[in-house]
């Protein structure tokens, strides 16, 4: 499924503009860190993975694990845009309603495409590496890439599987820090600063790779040349803004975890014309 | 009334043994089958597995947390991973991921806790599990099993990872007590009668089944009828069984390895109170820890043995009459 750039761009923008009617829709969730996110969810969803939207348990498609489950709406969004039969694009704005097959944080029981549910953080990596292990046991070409939260790597369990991926040489398992240096409570580097990131994943044995993680161009070429690394896994450090592409969302911690106004969507949705 | 045949405590392999050579069977019979370990497989026994197929072992050092979640994502991709580890750690260290990771998505994840109860002996308390009945239970969806002894355990092992979903299997450290016969039926969910009785139930499972059944041989010399029953499968409960229980003996005594607070008594007692309401009496560790010694000694010292399940059904029947 490869698309150029300038089509990745357009879809990018259009996940945004669900992304904010969906949360204004549900009156609460995740703005900020699902905005931060859209590109490297674009790239995988509409370029990199080897997907089949149409048959989503084919054993050897590649598979994305959104660890940051609360960025549920950037997923949700994105594998609607795909096409997946069981995530209908008219049916985002039943986001947390209930009986939606929209949750709050992404649940396989309403939504069979999804390769796991998430929500509690810090234990994405280590499913992983599960899924990892398990391709290269069966000889399938199938490869794993887990979206983490800057916050999130917080948790202790992400620093034991940090230590067991590389361990396993498990060169089918990419890693994604979306590193937007926002949590709920305010700047990461106030709560528990977690810097200096790549020189961690370095220490822990991956290929580490630092980019814009909202320039299209750096996170297409960062998953071909983790694609191509051999005998380790790789950790792409995506430095980001929480909230891009809304000015007022932008960097501002109070959008980690409030949905915006109906005055707000309707400004934000100009801003994403 | 006929005479019975005497127990006799007969020593035979511990539980935790014959899970370990059970896995290394169904390892030969399903490629499927993927066992991660937090470096305790000479512990767990999971070590005849990873000698037999090391690519299928997945070595995770001490890191329960990390080892339950690559587990589930093993089942995620379609294997049977059995993961392992002593009771306390697996269950306590394990319990977020096996909730957020295995019971809530439903996975099929086989989930064996060895060195459970305080019969593990010297190691003592912090290696100890008094609760992981309690945390198992407390998964939904999940099927919780604590076998008695060796051919129990290969028997009720086997059939669990023949099911599709996940499941907890208790075990322990010592030599269990040979309470059955080779070619003896099992079923998940069917308590096994052990003894025969009208006056009393006693509901037992693990190594209590034999003290309950030396606790059943005296209470018949004092002229009481004690039917003993193997509950080894903890959920989903024998609920027919119980019921029965209540109705025709009319009094229960409930004897477990664990937190009377948590277990299999509590559970028993609900479906009592459900169905055919009887006087109760719990044997089991009573709100504390225990501490190191010999496993003969602990059971002793701490409530667990033939006298005291004896002595519940004397108090129990007494209320039963009055």
């Amino acid at each position: 499924m490869s698309r150029s750039i300038e089509e990745l761009q357009v879809i990018a923008k259009r996940i945004r503009r669900e992304i904010v009617e969906m949360i204004g829709a549900a009156k609460s969730g995740h703005p900020g860190g699902s905005l931060s996110a859209v590109e490297i969810v674009v790239e995988l969803y509409f370029n990199h993975m080897k997907i089949d939207p149409k048959n989503p348990q084919w054993p050897d498609r590649d598979r994305f694990i959104l660890s940051k489950g609360h960025a549920a709406p950037v997923l949700y969004a994105a594998m609607a845009e795909a096409g997946y039969p069981d995530t209908p694009i008219d049916k985002l704005n039943t986001l947390r309603t209930l009986g939606s097959i929209y949750q709050g944080h992404p649940d396989m029981r309403f939504i069979p495409s999804l390769e796991a549910s998430t929500g509690s953080l810090g234990e994405g990596l280590s499913l992983g590496i599960g899924l990892g292990f398990a391709a290269r046991l069966d000889g399938r070409p199938s490869r794993t890439f887990v979206m983490m939260g800057d916050g999130e790597i917080q948790e202790g369990q992400i620093w034991e599987a940090a230590m067991a991926a590389p361990f396993h040489k498990l060169d089918n398992l990419v890693a994604i820090v979306d590193y937007n240096g926002i949590q709920l409570d305010g700047f990461v580097k106030d709560i528990m600063e977690v810097a200096p990131l790549a020189e961690k994943w370095r220490a822990f044995g991956w290929h580490t790779l630092e980019i814009d993680g909202h320039d299209p161009r750096a996170v297409r070429l960062a998953f071909e040349e983790a694609a191509i690394t051999k005998g380790k896994p790789t950790c792409i450090v995506a430095h980001t803004v929480k909230g891009k592409g809304v000015s007022f969302m932008e960097n501002n911690p109070k959008f980690h975890g409030v949905a915006p106004t109906p005055a707000e969507v309707a400004l934000a949705l100009k801003e994403l014309q | 009334m006929p005479a019975k045949t005497k127990f006799e405590v007969k020593p035979g392999p511990a539980t935790r043994e014959a899970f370990g050579r059970t896995l290394a069977e169904l390892g030969r019979e399903n490629k499927d089958i993927v066992v991660c370990d937090a470096d305790l497989s000479k512990s767990t026994m999971t070590t005849y597995f990873a000698t037999e197929f090391p690519e299928r072992f997945v070595s995770c050092g001490i890191a329960e947390s990390n080892m339950t979640a690559i587990a589930a994502g093993l089942a995620l991709a379609g294997k049977i991973p059995v993961v392992a580890s002593f009771s306390a750690f697996m269950m306590n260290k394990g319990f977020e991921q096996l909730r957020c990771l295995v019971a809530y998505p439903k996975l099929n994840v086989k989930v064996v806790g060895t060195h459970s109860g305080i019969s593990l002996g010297e190691d003592g308390p912090s290696q100890m599990s008094v609760e992981e009945t309690a945390l198992a239970c407390a998964l939904a969806g999940f099927v919780v099993i604590s076998p008695a002894d060796e051919i129990s355990c290969k028997a009720l092992f086997r059939a669990a990872m023949a099911l599709k979903g996940p499941i907890f299997l208790r075990t322990g450290r010592p030599k269990a007590p040979v309470i059955y016969r080779a070619g003896q039926a099992f079923e998940i969910g069917k308590a096994v009668e052990v003894a025969p009785g009208t006056d009393v139930t006693i509901i037992t499972n693990g190594l209590l089944v034999a003290q309950a059944m030396l606790a059943a041989d005296t209470l018949e010399s004092e002229g009481v009828a004690a039917r003993v029953l193997d509950m080894h499968t903890v959920k989903p409960l024998d609920r027919e069984a119980i019921r029965r229980a209540a109705a025709e003996t009319g009094a229960i005594v409930v004897a477990e390895e664990h937190l009377v607070d948590s277990g299999l008594g509590v559970r028993v007692a609900q479906v009592v109170g459900e169905t055919a309401p009887c006087p109760m009496e719990f044997v089991g560790i009573h709100d504390t820890y225990a501490e190191s010694g010999q496993t003969d000694e602990l059971l002793d010292k701490y409530g667990l043995v033939a006298r005291d399940v004896a002595a519940a059904v004397r108090k129990v029947l007494a209320r039963k009459r009055s």
